[in-house]
């Protein structure tokens, strides 16, 4: 049987625009994978000739999914561009926003965007509310909504909709494929929780809303926050909000808890195969986040900072997003030119252009060998490099971290399975979990420190010494970093004439679902895609199982800077 | 809407899944609430969704950061499970559906084909339209073809957020992708303009249970805004408007005024320039909205706002036709005496009016068709 190939366009449940090819032999076994990002935007090109303070506006239009981690790299960027140093409560106020962002996204991507590609919910229809029940209280005992009534109303809620023959989002699935292999019991429990999650979601999300005004798109600035603390003012930050916020966190935690982590763990415990497929590249990458001493001081952070190469969990590298000989993208296969061709640039010095030489729409088949991808080719010291959950877990790991250490042996304890198992595409489902439960204790301790800061009387939120552009060098540069859900994100800019001259970004998603670079290497979900046996190969579920673990977000990933020009010096600023 | 006598009824589909009669009239009072009815057309609403059928949506995304798709799941009332299993049949959405590639494109070409003129295509995102649209493709046709292929079929068009509904960030200076919004790639359809980076929440699905409610399009404004969501400008009731008044502002930020909640517009605020709902609803169910959290409004809804920054600068640094008093001025008069400063800022509010009539972009229902 002739080789085929399997297209996977749009791949749903992620965030943009992303197409899968996959080539399979003749056992339905992928041997090769093309990762290709189908939508630009141009941000950095928008942001150039523009007020440095704006910028976190801007880039934080870059996704709304991941909203919140855009603005803050970009404050942190122009903050150390010009030496800013943001008060504690600042830091503080940006971490409670920071873990919240973590809570509500994970929670949302398990549930919304990957849990339907391990829960059949037609397979639902056939269980037992009562052995459900059992189930659920056996597998989160301190969680109320476990009653046999309960688990009814919602069996019938899922027949009634089935049997309206309008399913809607749930239309034309892979329902009854046989990679499926909850039981109905679990399948039910799950849909339960997928309905929970979605109302709980937009509590949780409060507390960003409190301190950044909305959510989506909470408001930052340069300096520290908008927001004030005044334990007198009705206008403040004061005693309601903090009420407020503690609720939010503790239901934040409750949730986490006994709901998320549990079904994670009895989802996994069905699917351990899944433990030795979708490993991918075995390299990974975070700069780390969660200041304690501020942003300058990475020895302090609670997510901490480091690579690991070849799945050598005994040794962990430095990384430095400021070092030109470290980061780099390529453009090889990437709709992009430098004007010096397709070689690799540290993102200060990037200065591309968009230049579409893919076939022209509509088109079936995108081509490998020539250029292919919105996406840029990051690489780290020439390494295609894993970034999210995944990486962080890893990295906080085989840095022997206490707290990592705990969640992840406790993991692999209940699901007796080595540490082996953590380079798969489970282990990268499971360390979004375990991660969860790490932010949402970490939530409740800054809420603590802020508190503390207030009982100790300091109020101040933002350093506004350097806000005049005035009191600016005439140039200057700086990076700011953060971990987004996921994974590593860096913004570089350089400021010249108190204007954005250069803004560059490299975001998560451009890592992981990178194209090939000019040495033929294949990016990350390329990598984890090859060797993984398919079923039914016009039913893609194997693909989006392992896509999903990475949690695309294509919006963040596409993006470029363009050169110094007439035109971009010629911005009105009105 | 839709097919009458083929699909259930939002109160049949309801009651299949055992709402009682009881539960059903408090769903219909939280819809009538959601879109800021008064009790006395409850019996409206209660009878639209006694006899309407569930509505096939198609849910696009183009050009967009799916900030509207993350807004609306955040809705209080009615909260998103309700909307999506009770109220429409959200028959596409690539954020949230379960199917892929083949089998989700069939989803939507199912729905064009089986109910032609009978559908609502929402928007979110817009369309590239520079070197052929390369720019976004899905399933390897261009979004700028997918668009106009099933806005071609729907019966209306909702364009969610200021992407859809007026270019947002990606159409800012020097929209390299020649980004454009919804209302100026389609024509001979009903565009309701959403705006809003996002949009409110529970504008959202106010928009979309106001439609199913009363089987018409809501009231629009010249831009093709809801009135009742978009009629007013922020600044007109916002809860810092007496500092404005009487020249109260705060002048650097964390400083005494922030504290005490006095007005921002000398920190850039963009309320008296935009038309929302943000200082009356608030968001995310009434917990705060930007300036009650301390930082200006950047205009998010208003067409072209990200040209009309730098967002810290004053209103009045944009120059306006014509006398504008100065909130300086303002601010001095009203040392002198409160009330002379309210005429002063009415002033300036008839003028500032007229001057946005000027700038206004066409109507959405009189768009021309692109040309690309």
């Amino acid at each position: 049987m002739a080789k085929q190939r399997v297209v996977v366009d749009p791949v749903t449940r992620i965030e943009g625009h992303l197409r899968v090819e996959a080539v399979l032999d003749e056992k339905n076994t992928i041997q090769d994978a093309i990762s290709s990002g189908t939508m630009w935007r141009g941000l950095e090109v928008i942001l150039q000739g523009r007020d440095p303070r704006d910028a976190w506006a801007f880039t934080e239009r870059i996704c709304g999914v991941c909203t919140t981690v855009h603005a803050l790299a970009s404050v942190r960027s122009v903050e150390n561009a010009l030496s800013i140093k943001v008060p504690p409560n600042a830091e503080v106020i940006r971490n409670i926003m920071f873990l919240t962002q973590y809570v509500q996204d994970h929670v949302i991507h398990f549930y919304h965007l990957h849990a339907l590609d391990w829960v059949d919910i037609v397979s639902a229809l056939k269980a037992d509310p009562g052995a459900t029940a059992e189930l659920a209280q056996k597998v989160s005992p301190h969680w109320p909504l476990s009653t046999k009534g309960y688990f009814s109303d919602i069996a019938a809620t899922v027949k009634k909709f089935v049997e309206s023959g309008q399913l809607g989002i749930f239309a034309n699935a892979y329902w009854g494929h046989p990679a499926y292999k909850l039981p109905p019991e679990a399948n039910l429990m799950a849909v339960a929780h997928y309905l929970e999650a979605l109302k709980w979601q937009k509590e949780i999300i409060k507390i960003q809303t409190i301190f950044g005004g909305k959510n989506p798109h909470p408001n930052y600035l340069v300096g520290g926050m908008a927001c004030v603390l005044d334990m007198q003012s009705d206008n403040a930050i004061n005693i309601e909000r903090l009420n407020m916020i503690k609720d939010l966190i503790a239901g934040g935690i409750n949730f986490v808890e006994n709901v998320y982590v549990p079904d994670l763990l009895a989802v996994a415990s069905f699917y351990k195969d899944w433990a030795a497929i979708g490993g991918g590249l075995g390299n990974y990458m975070a700069y780390g986040d969660v200041p304690q001493n501020g942003i300058g001081d990475p020895s302090k952070f609670r997510m901490p900072r480091g690579i690991i190469l070849s799945k050598n969990l005994s040794e962990v590298l430095p990384v430095d997003p400021a070092d030109p000989a470290q980061i780099q993208e390529q453009i090889a296969h990437s709709w992009y030119e430098y004007p010096a061709g397709k070689t690799s640039l540290h993102p200060w010095e990037g200065d591309t252009q968009p230049k579409y030489t893919g076939p022209t729409p509509p088109f079936e088949e995108l081509d490998e060998t020539k250029t292919y991808s919105w996406l840029k080719a990051p690489r780290w010291k020439g390494h295609a490099m894993e970034v999210g959950p995944l990486a962080r877990m890893l990295v906080g790991y085989a840095s022997g971290r206490e707290d990592y250490k705990e969640v992840v042996n406790g993991a692999l304890g209940a699901l007796n399975v080595p540490a082996t198992a953590l380079f798969s595409t489970l282990g990268r489902t499971a360390a979004r979990g375990l991660e969860t439960k790490l932010c949402a204790h970490w939530l409740q301790e800054e809420y603590d420190k802020l508190v503390a800061n207030l009982k100790a009387g300091i109020t101040s939120t933002a350093n506004t010494e350097k806000w005049e552009p005035a009191s600016w060098p005439a140039e200057c540069k700086g990076v700011g970093f953060t971990e987004a859900p996921r994974g590593a994100l860096g913004h570089w800019i350089i400021i010249k004439d108190k204007k954005i001259d250069r803004y560059q970004i490299v975001v998560p998603s451009t890592w992981n679902a990178s194209p090939r670079d000019g040495q033929g290497q294949v990016g990350a979900y390329e990598s984890a895609l090859i060797g993984t046996p398919m079923a039914i190969p016009k039913q893609p579920l194997e693909i989006l199982r392992t896509i999903h673990s990475f949690d695309p977000c294509l919006a963040c990933a596409s993006h470029v800077i363009g050169p110094d020009g007439e035109e971009l010096a010629s911005v009105v600023v009105r | 809407m839709g097919n009458p006598g083929k699909r259930p009824t939002t109160y049949e589909v309801l009651q299949s899944h055992g709402v009682d009669r009881r539960t059903f009239l408090q769903f219909c009072a939280a819809a009538a609430a959601a879109m800021g009815l008064d009790a006395t057309v409850l019996p409206q609403v209660v009878q639209a969704m006694e006899t309407k059928p569930r509505i096939p949506v198609l849910w696009l995304h183009g050009l967009e950061c799916t900030c509207c798709s993350e807004s609306f799941i955040r809705s209080s009332h009615p909260i998103a499970q309700d909307v999506i299993l009770n109220m429409i049949s959200l028959d596409y959405d690539d954020t949230l559906q379960a199917a892929a590639g083949v089998q989700a494109e069939e989803c939507r070409t199912k729905i064009m084909k089986d109910y032609p003129g009978a559908f609502i295509l929402a928007v979110e995102g817009n369309a590239p339209t520079k070197d052929g649209g390369v720019y976004c493709t899905i399933g390897g046709k261009t979004f700028l073809q997918i668009l106009r292929e099933t806005a071609a079929q729907a019966k209306a068009v909702v364009a969610w957020g200021s992407c859809a509904s007026n270019g947002c960030v990606q159409a800012a200076h020097p929209n390299p992708t020649g980004a454009k919004p919804v209302h100026e790639l389609i024509s001979g359809k009903p565009v309701i303009n959403v705006p809003g980076c996002p949009p409110i929440a529970e504008v959202m699905t106010g928009v979309l249970t106001y439609v199913l409610t009363f089987d018409r399009l809501p009231d629009l404004d010249n831009f093709g805004r809801p009135k009742m969501f978009y009629g007013q400008r922020i600044h007109d009731k916002c809860y810092r408007r007496a500092f404005f008044d009487a020249g109260q502002f705060v002048e650097t930020w964390d400083d005494h005024g922030a504290k005490m909640g006095w007005c921002l517009y000398k920190m850039g605020c963009r309320g008296p320039s935009t038309y929302n709902s943000c200082s009356t609803f608030k968001w995310n169910n009434g917990v705060s909205f930007p300036i009650g959290s301390g930082h200006g409004c950047i205009g998010c809804s208003e067409a072209g706002f990200w040209d009309n920054g730098p967002f810290y600068n004053r209103l009045s640094g944009i120059p306006v036709p014509g006398i504008e008093f100065t909130p300086d001025q303002i601010g001095k008069v009203a040392a002198v005496a409160a009330g002379v400063g309210v005429a002063a800022h009415y002033a300036s509010y008839l003028v500032r009016k007229g001057v946005e009539k000027v700038k206004a972009p066409a109507p959405a229902a009189k768009s021309p068709e692109a040309k690309d």
